[in-house]
């Protein structure tokens, strides 16, 4: 299997995310940054299932030359290629999917694995505009059955499973009030949720390899995209402060507050 | 006039869901807003119940499209539909509340529009043709204001922000079509169904969530939620352990909860997790570490062993009836 995996580079979610005082964008100062969650997750289900099926896992991601830290993240994780899109400045939603479109249709992989979002902007739309501009089925938010903490996790099985005839992926999705199961036909877009698996750790002989594996540079231009926003971020602000409350020494007191003070008993 | 789309939802039980009435909400405040006529879209093999119950929600017009292969809900067979319908009327705005199957389907409708989208927002500001979107970004810790530049603007509604439209309003006209099906390269194969006697964590008035500090045992929680009529909510930590089903996730990436009350037994307070619940009304947190953030958000607190507190809560709350 081929399987191209996002990778985007976002604030480390430890960070505390601070508004400039105009309002134009946060404080950049002392924040680190990592692999989004979402998508490190994806490099590991990739991982797993070209571990099962044999073939070759490819990671992509857009933004300045920054993002290669990302990229090499992936590669001593084991992944085994890289494509970067080189590009600085704004980008949406819609940008972003159509830069991945033209990556997979270059790479023409069975598979294009995505974070279901993105921790810092929370849009959760990157993977379904991919799989219409596609044309691939979709699934998202992808789930593992099985607890992270089970057997089958510690044997780092895939929780996208591949059918008989390997022409479909069927993948466990998290939704409102339970699990539903699709039967996707390959090739076809999968976004990740939390509990689809428990990414690996790079390790030392990872991390050195990693350093002569390729990343290959591509442009917008290259790829014949116009990366044009249809989005204005006009200004960013703080939430309301929640005012600090108390802390009681009993019981009884908490329920004569909540029955006196905030009334909800 | 510019016209305003809200897709609405039934469960797999034949239900509205709930959260369809908020964005609705959404949707009329955009409309006056905007200067725009309200019109409310719903999908499925058979919407005739949740059709009465739309009908009277102050929409100029409830478009129904009936067919057997919408019974499932699939991206691949719903956007292509609604794509066409809202071609048809021209719509210059389509909304949908963000459950699961508003953050799967939206992007993909959006995508076929040519649109750009806001997820989950949670206000609407400006007039006429200069309308914006407030939603939140990094686990709510920055609220931003959003502003679409496509003809046709696409939107998910954080329901707990909007106030759910009202029954009982003039009758709206019910336009029927043939939705044509397009051949979907996905296929249905199964919906698990978590059954709770309780009420649903994004709809009840009073949520207990317990997190790692439960090692499991939800026994208590579970009690104190029965004696109260609330939902069970949790923090990702017990759901990652399989302790809880998933979709009882609270936070960033779970659920959206905003009850008049709200209890975290035994949960720390990441950020993550207070972006799912920072909003209810009265927040109380049982925790034996005097120093968790959670206590930062909670109106009270108290610092002790949650198997010792829950047990004496339910106790002094009995006394009151
Ligand atoms: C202060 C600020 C100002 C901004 N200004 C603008 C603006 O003026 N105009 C504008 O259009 N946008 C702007 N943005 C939005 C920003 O550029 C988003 O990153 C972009 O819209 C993509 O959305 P997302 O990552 O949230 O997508 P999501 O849909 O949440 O991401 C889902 C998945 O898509 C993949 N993905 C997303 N981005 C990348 C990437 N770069 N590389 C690889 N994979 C990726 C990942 O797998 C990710 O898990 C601004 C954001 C901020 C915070
Ligand atoms: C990308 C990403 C997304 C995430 N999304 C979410 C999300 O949506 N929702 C979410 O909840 N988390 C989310 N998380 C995880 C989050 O960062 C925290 O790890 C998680 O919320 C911790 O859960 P917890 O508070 O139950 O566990 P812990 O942090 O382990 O806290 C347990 C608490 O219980 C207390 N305790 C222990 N025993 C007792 C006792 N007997 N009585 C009373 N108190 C006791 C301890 O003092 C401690 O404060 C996300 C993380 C990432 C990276």
């Amino acid at each position: 299997m081929k399987i191209l995996v996002t990778a985007k580079r976002v604030e480390d979610p430890e960070s505390k995310i601070k508004v400039k005082p105009d309002g134009s964008g946060i404080v950049q100062e002392g924040l680190k940054y990592k692999i989004n969650p979402f998508d490190e997750i994806g490099v590991e289900e990739g991982l797993r299932l070209v571990a099962k099926h044999t073939g070759e896992v490819v990671v992509v991601s857009i933004g300045g030359k920054e993002v290669q830290e990302q990229l090499r993240h992936a590669l001593a994780m084991g992944a085994h290629r890289a494509v970067w899109v080189n590009h600085t400045g704004p980008l949406d939603q819609l940008g972003i999917a159509a830069l991945i479109q033209k990556v997979a249709e270059k790479e023409k992989p069975d598979l294009v694995i995505l974070g279901k979002q993105s921790i810092d902007d929370d849009q959760n739309q990157v993977g379904q505009y991919l799989a219409e501009f596609l044309g691939w089925g979709q699934a998202t938010f992808a789930s593992k059955v099985e607890s992270l903490e089970s057997a089958e996790e510690k044997n780092k099985e895939p929780a996208v499973k591949l059918t008989a005839d390997k022409k479909a992926v069927q993948v466990v999705r998290e939704v409102d009030n339970g699990l539903a199961t699709l039967e996707c036909q390959l090739p076809a877009v999968v976004t990740t949720d939390l509990r689809l698996n428990q990414p690996r750790y790079a390790s030392l002989p990872g991390i050195m390899k990693a350093k002569s594996k390729p990343i290959e540079e591509l442009t917008p231009e290259k790829l014949g995209v116009n990366v044009t926003p249809q989005i204005q971020v006009l200004k960013l602000a703080s939430p309301p402060a929640r005012k600090a409350g108390i802390k009681v020494p009993d019981v009884a007191t908490l329920v004569d507050k909540l029955r006196n003070e905030a009334k909800v008993v | 006039m510019p016209i305003v789309l809200i897709v609405a939802e039934q469960q797999p039980d034949g239900h509205l869901r709930k959260a369809s009435l908020n964005a609705i909400g959404a949707g009329k405040q955009l409309a006056d807003k905007a200067g725009a006529e309200l019109h409310i879209a719903i999908l499925g093999k058979d919407p005739a119940k949740v059709v009465d119950e739309l009908k009277t929600t102050g929409a100029k017009a409830v478009h129904v499209g009936a067919a057997a292969e919408l019974e499932h809900y699939l991206a691949e067979t719903y956007a292509p539909v609604l794509s066409t319908l809202a071609t048809e009327l021209k719509a210059d705005y389509v909304g949908m509340a963000s459950t699961a199957q508003g953050k799967d389907l939206m992007p993909r409708l959006a995508a076929r529009l040519k649109a750009a989208m806001a997820t989950d927002i949670t206000g609407l500001n400006g007039s006429g043709a200069d309308i914006t979107f407030t939603r939140p970004m990094w686990a709510g810790n920055v609220f931003a204001e959003v502003k679409l530049t496509t003809p046709v603007k696409v939107f998910t509604v954080r329901a707990t922000e909007f106030a759910a439209a009202a029954g009982g309003q003039a009758a709206a006209e019910v336009k029927t079509f043939a939705p044509k099906i397009e051949a979907s390269k996905t296929k249905f194969v199964e919906f698990k169904e978590v059954k709770s006697a309780r009420p649903e964590l994004t709809e009840a008035r009073v949520v207990i969530s317990g997190g790692r500090g439960t090692k499991g045992d939800f026994k208590e929680i579970e009690a104190l939620a029965d004696d109260l009529g609330a939902a069970v909510g949790a923090s990702r930590a017990v759901c990652d352990a399989g302790w809880v089903p998933n979709d009882l996730q609270v936070g960033q990436t779970g659920k959206v909860v905003a009850p008049a009350l709200y209890i975290a037994a035994g949960i720390s307070g990441a950020i993550q997790h207070l972006a799912g619940m920072k909003s209810s009304k009265t927040i109380v947190a049982i925790n034996k570490d005097a120093e968790a953030p959670i206590f930062q958000v909670a109106d009270y607190g108290i610092v002790a062993d949650l198997f010792k507190v829950l047990p004496e809560l339910r106790a002094e709350l009995q006394k009151l009836k």
